[in-house]
């Protein structure tokens, strides 16, 4: 028993030596800095004080930038998840030439090894003011201006959210449906099921924990971001991580720090709710 | 990703016996609806990088909006001999080595803990949770937390340095998650059957473990390299004086109003695209050797 823990943790021991230095320690550095003091140079002075966290949970732009978070990680999730829901459905119980499955899979799978920046930029050419969106619009004569809130806007925010996340959605939910056995779905139609009832006892519930696993990505990618927010809202909108960011920019290490605790905690809040739904362990390690 | 291919393997053969086969004969409507819906949604997803690609071929009149302006390779020669447009050919060059160094050290460390995670040991979950941790941390959070560690201790942060450290907390979970997956199908009784012949620890694995699992350590190279290659979030604050290519791309996006900003992602793309085909590719003749000398016996 001993020897065998003893192996098990000589295998794991050099990610160890990674996520201990590179993870865990940075966290506790984070967690340490919320509670100093900044010199106002970019050093930080060693003392005790809640004085960061009153700062960061008595402003009101605290409040405003986590509703604007909020409202950017609830509309990709919800998107991302119907979207996806739909994409794996069809991979999974439409086609049914086997090849031609894997092949479709595959092209939805390969811009994900691709740079998100680039991907993100490439928006630019469609929905700017002289965009091809836009160009089309007016060539057919269904608008007379330019819509310009297309490009550097809210809506293009979550645009380029869904278009880079759905991918999070789509592959662990196809991994779950592939899983479904086929002979249940034929025996509860037999049995007299409607397609909806297929839907709504057979095929939803076995894939939560594909769900579940897309959500915690999805969320956790979304709320953690400031990139996209920053060019795709051009600098209209905010989000918790993109003040962080200005904050860092003036070397105003204390204050992104608490800002930095906070956020994560509720991070964890949300996920660890999404994890009371299903034991993910379980389900990545079976 | 290969599992997910598998399985669905399995349960697809099972469908084409069954009954639900000779039962779908005529496609019901949502097949039409949901087929829309997919293909909508692969034409969302390439849609955009490809007008990016052509509009990167426009001559020195280029803007950043269609029309095209005439053909040219301008902006591509313009991205790697300006000054202007930032050290793209230094940055190109950091990136690939970084991301190979990263690509080394996912595949063996996670290839380790995939081993040891085959069986329950003492503190299994807290390692597990401290890897979802890592993977779910908010990138640039955790750069700046390795930025201040790095400062404390007085090292200088540099791109090999405290930029691979946190782009491996990030490559390396995903890497062993690809593992779970992978070992979730190696059968120990192979390994077994080694040690019954005489084999040494090292050598079940070099012999039987190592080849059984090929595909699957092709994908988690995968993973490593392009992780690595795009990473931006995790790096910003970790990689030093010197840039890497998504933080060139990202000062770009900042100040330059070219074509040459889409040269260069027709050139990272190509990149990625290359290492993509090269692994798929090598996944699929491994797979198809397998199937050759599977018959021949």
């Amino acid at each position: 028993m001993l020897r065998r823990n003893l192996s098990a943790w000589l295998y794991v021991a050099p990610l160890m030596l990674v996520l201990v230095p590179f993870f865990l320690l940075p966290i506790l550095v984070v967690l340490a800095a919320s509670f100093f003091e900044t010199d106002g140079f970019g050093g930080l002075l060693p003392t005790f004080t809640l004085a960061n966290y009153v700062d960061v949970l008595t402003s009101a732009q605290t409040f405003q930038l986590y509703m604007a978070t909020l409202k950017f990680t609830v509309l990709t999730w919800l998107f991302t998840l119907i979207i996806g829901f739909l994409v794996a459905y069809f991979l999974v119980f439409h086609v049914r030439n086997q090849l031609l499955a894997i092949g479709l899979f595959l092209v939805c799978t390969v811009p994900f090894w691709t740079s998100n920046i680039i991907r993100m930029i490439s928006w630019i050419p469609l929905l700017g003011k002289e965009g091809l969106v836009n160009s089309a619009l007016l060539g057919t004569g269904i608008i007379r201006e330019p819509i310009e809130v297309l490009l550097y806007s809210g809506l293009a925010v979550v645009i380029a959210y869904v278009h880079q996340l759905t991918i999070f959605m789509v592959v662990p939910i196809f991994n779950s449906m592939a899983r479904i056995d086929k002979r249940v779905i034929e025996a509860a139609l037999d049995a007299g099921a409607s397609r909806l009832d297929v839907m709504r006892y057979i095929v939803i519930p076995m894939s939560k924990s594909g769900i579940a696993l897309g959500s915690i990505f999805v969320v956790s990618i979304v709320m953690g971001d400031f990139f996209v927010v920053k060019v795709m809202s051009g600098g209209s909108s905010a989000s918790v991580v993109s003040a962080f960011y200005e904050n860092v920019g003036v070397l105003q290490y204390p204050i992104a720090a608490a800002s930095a605790v906070l956020l994560t905690l509720i991070l964890i809040g949300v996920i660890s709710l999404i994890l009371r739904a299903v034991d993910i362990r379980r389900e990545i390690t079976q | 990703m290969t599992v997910a291919l598998e399985r669905f393997d399995v349960s697809m053969t099972k469908a084409r016996r069954g009954v639900l086969a000779a039962r779908s004969g005529r496609r019901p409507w949502t097949f039409y609806a949901l087929a829309s819906v997919f293909t909508f949604y692969v034409a969302a997803l390439y849609g955009p990088m490809i007008c990016i690609y052509i509009l990167s071929f426009q001559d020195i009149r280029g803007g950043l909006v269609f029309p095209m302006k005439g053909h040219s390779l301008h902006w591509f020669v313009d991205l790697f001999t300006q000054v202007r447009t930032g050290d793209v050919k230094g940055s190109f060059d950091r990136s690939i080595k970084l991301a190979v160094l990263v690509t080394v050290i996912t595949l063996v460390f996670s290839f380790m803990a995939g081993l040891a995670f085959r069986r329950r040991f003492f503190g299994d979950t807290f390692v597990f949770y401290l890897m979802i941790g890592s993977l779910v941390a908010p990138g640039l959070v955790l750069g700046i937390g390795v930025g201040l560690l790095f400062q404390w201790i007085g090292i200088n942060a540099s791109w090999y340095t405290s930029a691979l450290g946190a782009q491996l907390s990030w490559t390396l979970p995903f890497g062993v998650l690809v593992m779970f997956a992978v070992m979730s199908r190696f059968d120990s009784v192979w390994e077994e059957a080694a040690r019954d012949l005489g084999a040494s620890r090292w050598q079940t694995i070099r012999f039987v473990v190592i080849p059984v699992l090929a595909p699957g350590l092709v994908a988690v190279a995968l993973f490593g390299f392009t992780l690595s290659y795009d990473e931006f979030a995790r790096t910003l604050q970790t990689a030093g004086s010197l840039n890497t290519l998504p933080l060139e791309i990202w000062s770009m996006t900042l100040n330059v109003t070219s074509p040459s900003l889409y040269a260069l992602g027709t050139v990272t793309t190509v990149v990625s695209f290359v290492i993509i085909g090269a692994c798929i590719g090598a996944i699929v003749l491994i797979n198809k050797r397998r199937g050759i000398r599977a018959t021949s016996h």
